[in-house]
């Protein structure tokens, strides 16, 4: 266990230098990447100056690394203002919707792959498996897109934003009227992310189930006459759970970085639309510290995915 | 990750049994031609690849050039409509297969050269060759690749060439565990021992003993893999880091969005590419897990056939077996 931490933080390091190394060896610097009007060469030699980019590659990598220490991501290009700042409001709009969205998918998905395993080979095995594997290969724009499309408009849901421009305009919205429409704005993005995820956890959920139904000891429960419920959950289920737990907090890491172009289609102020919005304005420190974020919830839910194995099955011990 | 190892440790011997009959000539054509949901993806995928190669003559307009009204409905002119610029849907579409299959082919052939050679000298060799290897693989897995891609992308240009490279670059980590996996349980089996002791070179160990018996798992991966590439392409062409002068489905699904389809109702200038796509996405997935389940005979034995889906999560990453 203390190993696996150990592991980690190792990656995080080695996570962080990739960073450094894609960003700053790789790309030029943030500073030839700007495209304005008064961006004369004096004033990007000035510009240069000022976040160290005139000195060699190794001061600038130790740089880096103190800055980090201090939690000083630097300031955005464009704006000037610290990046750090930047990324509040977004990952706090994003966070509700992700949630949300995989929480959807994990209800369904598990509801649906259990059912299939259980009624193998029937129509609803058939339906539950061919709708997962169609969501499954959808791509995620196209979804919000359809959605937006012929869902939207017949239940009256908003496609864009996060609030109704208009609402506490005219008159006071109470507290309840924000956060009814904050919410109905996240239903369409996190339906579209909960879909897809769903589609990949149904998948997973059923083909663990049906090895562990097909183990002796489901045969032996059977043979003791328990109800088939209890043997589903108790059985079946249970030691289903095990790389069913694991896998979905594998995918947890990826959920943020696949966000982007759910938020993207729906212009949902978070963190996936920042990156959209970073590549475009090429903000570099704000790219890297996006990108470093993302690379450092990978890890942790790889290591979450790692301790929870190890709670659930006994028999790993390192 | 030293999760993931756990987890297809529980199916190396199975797939091992299955690698031992896999090196028959003609392996993956009865796996295929047993399994109709393969035989359906096969065919889906054989009449895409047709369309693309044909695409030029089954065009009925030029596909870049404006043939009617800025979203005309469809008609027995248009079959399926118009875009935003006025061009003719149905041949955007069919001059758009030719990009994205492209893409996707090239893309996993990418992916499984270097998936493969990590693999199989990461499993031939063990060691410290393993060591290292494996650790880069690992390392390279936690980095999240959409968004890799989408910046890679944004640095370095916007042209097919780089995308697919892009594409093929961040998607081999996936193959690599798996064939090191492969790789490492033929190495032990007694008749490479003995071809070893009978004076047999590494190279001829490798490409006459070792690569035939886990071909087929690379047919398999490389089918997956082309998926894998498709999603990806329409991904980074959405957000409007594809080349600007090809037509792909990504990008027909990209000029959607930005052509405002939803507000002109133009429901077929938003539907078809995303359909397309999501059934060669279909098919291959199809194809390539029924050549895996075939190389996997424990979980076609019996009564219970199991279908491992990798998980792919959003971002198309073909994160753990």
């Amino acid at each position: 266990m203390v190993k696996r931490i150990a592991y980690a933080i190792l990656t995080v390091f080695i996570a962080i230098t990739l960073n450094f190394v894609l960003f700053r060896a790789l790309s030029g610097d943030a500073v030839s990447a700007l495209r304005c009007k008064q961006c004369s060469k004096a004033f990007k030699e000035a510009q240069r100056r000022d976040l160290g980019l005139d000195e060699s590659k190794w001061v600038q990598y130790k740089l880096y690394l103190a800055d980090l220490a201090h939690f000083d991501l630097g300031n955005s290009v464009p704006s000037e203002k610290p990046v750090r700042g930047e990324l509040i409001v977004p990952i706090k709009n994003s966070l509700p919707m992700i949630a949300l969205g995989t929480l959807f998918a994990i209800v369904f998905g598990t509801l649906v792959g259990v059912v299939a395993a259980w009624r193998r080979g029937t129509f609803a095995d058939k339906g539950g498996l061919y709708t997962a594997l169609g969501f499954y290969s959808m791509p995620t724009q196209w979804l919000g897109l359809m959605l937006i499309f012929f869902v939207a408009g017949a239940v009256g849901l908003p496609t864009s934003g996060i609030k109704t421009p208009t609402l506490g305009l005219f008159t006071d919205a109470s507290t309840w009227e924000v956060a009814v429409d904050r919410f109905k704005h996240m239903i369409l993005p996190a339906l579209t992310l909960g879909l897809v995820l769903y589609g990949d956890y149904a998948l997973i959920v059923r083909s663990a189930m049906l090895e562990t139904l097909g183990e002796d000891y489901v045969l032996t429960a059977r043979a003791k006459g328990l109800k088939n419920w209890t043997i589903v959950r108790r059985h079946g289920l249970r030691n289903a759970m095990l790389p069913i737990i694991t896998l979905v907090a594998l995918s947890l890491g990826f959920i943020i970085g696949g966000s982007i172009t759910v938020e993207y289609v729906f212009s949902y102020p978070g963190l996936g639309l920042l990156t959209v919005e970073a590549i475009d304005k090429r903000d570099f420190p704000l790219l890297q510290a996006i990108f470093m974020l993302l690379t450092l919830s990978v890890i942790f839910f790889n290591l979450i995915a790692d301790l929870l194995y190890f709670k659930f099955d006994p028999r790993v011990t390192t | 990750m030293s999760l993931i190892e756990p987890l297809q440790a529980a199916d190396e011997d199975a797939l091992a049994e299955g690698i031992a009959r896999s090196s028959r000539p003609g392996f993956v054509r009865t796996a295929i031609a047993g399994n109709r949901a393969a035989l359906v993806g096969l065919a889906i995928l054989a009449f895409f690849v047709f369309v693309a190669v044909f695409a030029p003559f089954l065009e009925p307009y030029d596909p870049t050039a404006k043939t009617g009204p800025v979203y005309d409905p469809p008609s027995s002119a248009h079959w399926l409509g118009t875009d935003d610029g006025g061009g003719d849907m149905l041949s955007l579409l069919i001059a758009g297969s030719r990009v994205s299959l492209a893409v996707g082919f090239i893309a996993a052939l990418v992916a499984i050269l270097i998936g493969g050679t990590v693999g199989i000298l990461s499993g031939y060799f063990g060691g410290k060759t393993d060591t290292v290897l494996m650790r880069f693989t690992d390392y390279m897995l936690v980095i999240p690749d959409i968004p890799l891609m989408i910046i890679a992308a944004a640095l370095f240009g916007r042209n097919l060439k780089n995308i697919i490279v892009i594409i093929g670059i961040i998607y081999w980590t996936s193959t690599a565990r798996l064939i090191r996996a492969q790789v490492k349980s033929v190495r032990e089996r007694v008749y490479v021992k003995r071809a070893q002791a009978l004076g047999a070179g590494n190279r001829r160990l490798v490409f006459k003993h070792v690569l035939p018996q886990v071909a087929p798992l690379l047919i398999a991966n490389t089918v997956l893999m082309i998926a894998l590439a498709i999603f990806a392409e329409t991904f980074i062409s959405f957000l409007g880091l594809g080349d600007p002068s090809t037509i792909s489905w990504g990008r027909l699904i990209e000029n959607a969005f930005t052509g405002e389809a939803t507000i002109n109702n133009a429901w077929w200038a938003i539907v078809p590419p995303g359909v397309c796509v999501t059934i060669v996405i279909l098919a291959c997935t199809m194809i390539g897990q029924s050549v895996e389940d075939a190389l996997n005979p424990r979980l076609a034995v019996g009564h219970l056939s199991v279908r491992r889906f990798r998980v792919r999560t959003l971002d198309g990453k073909a994160g753990a077996e």
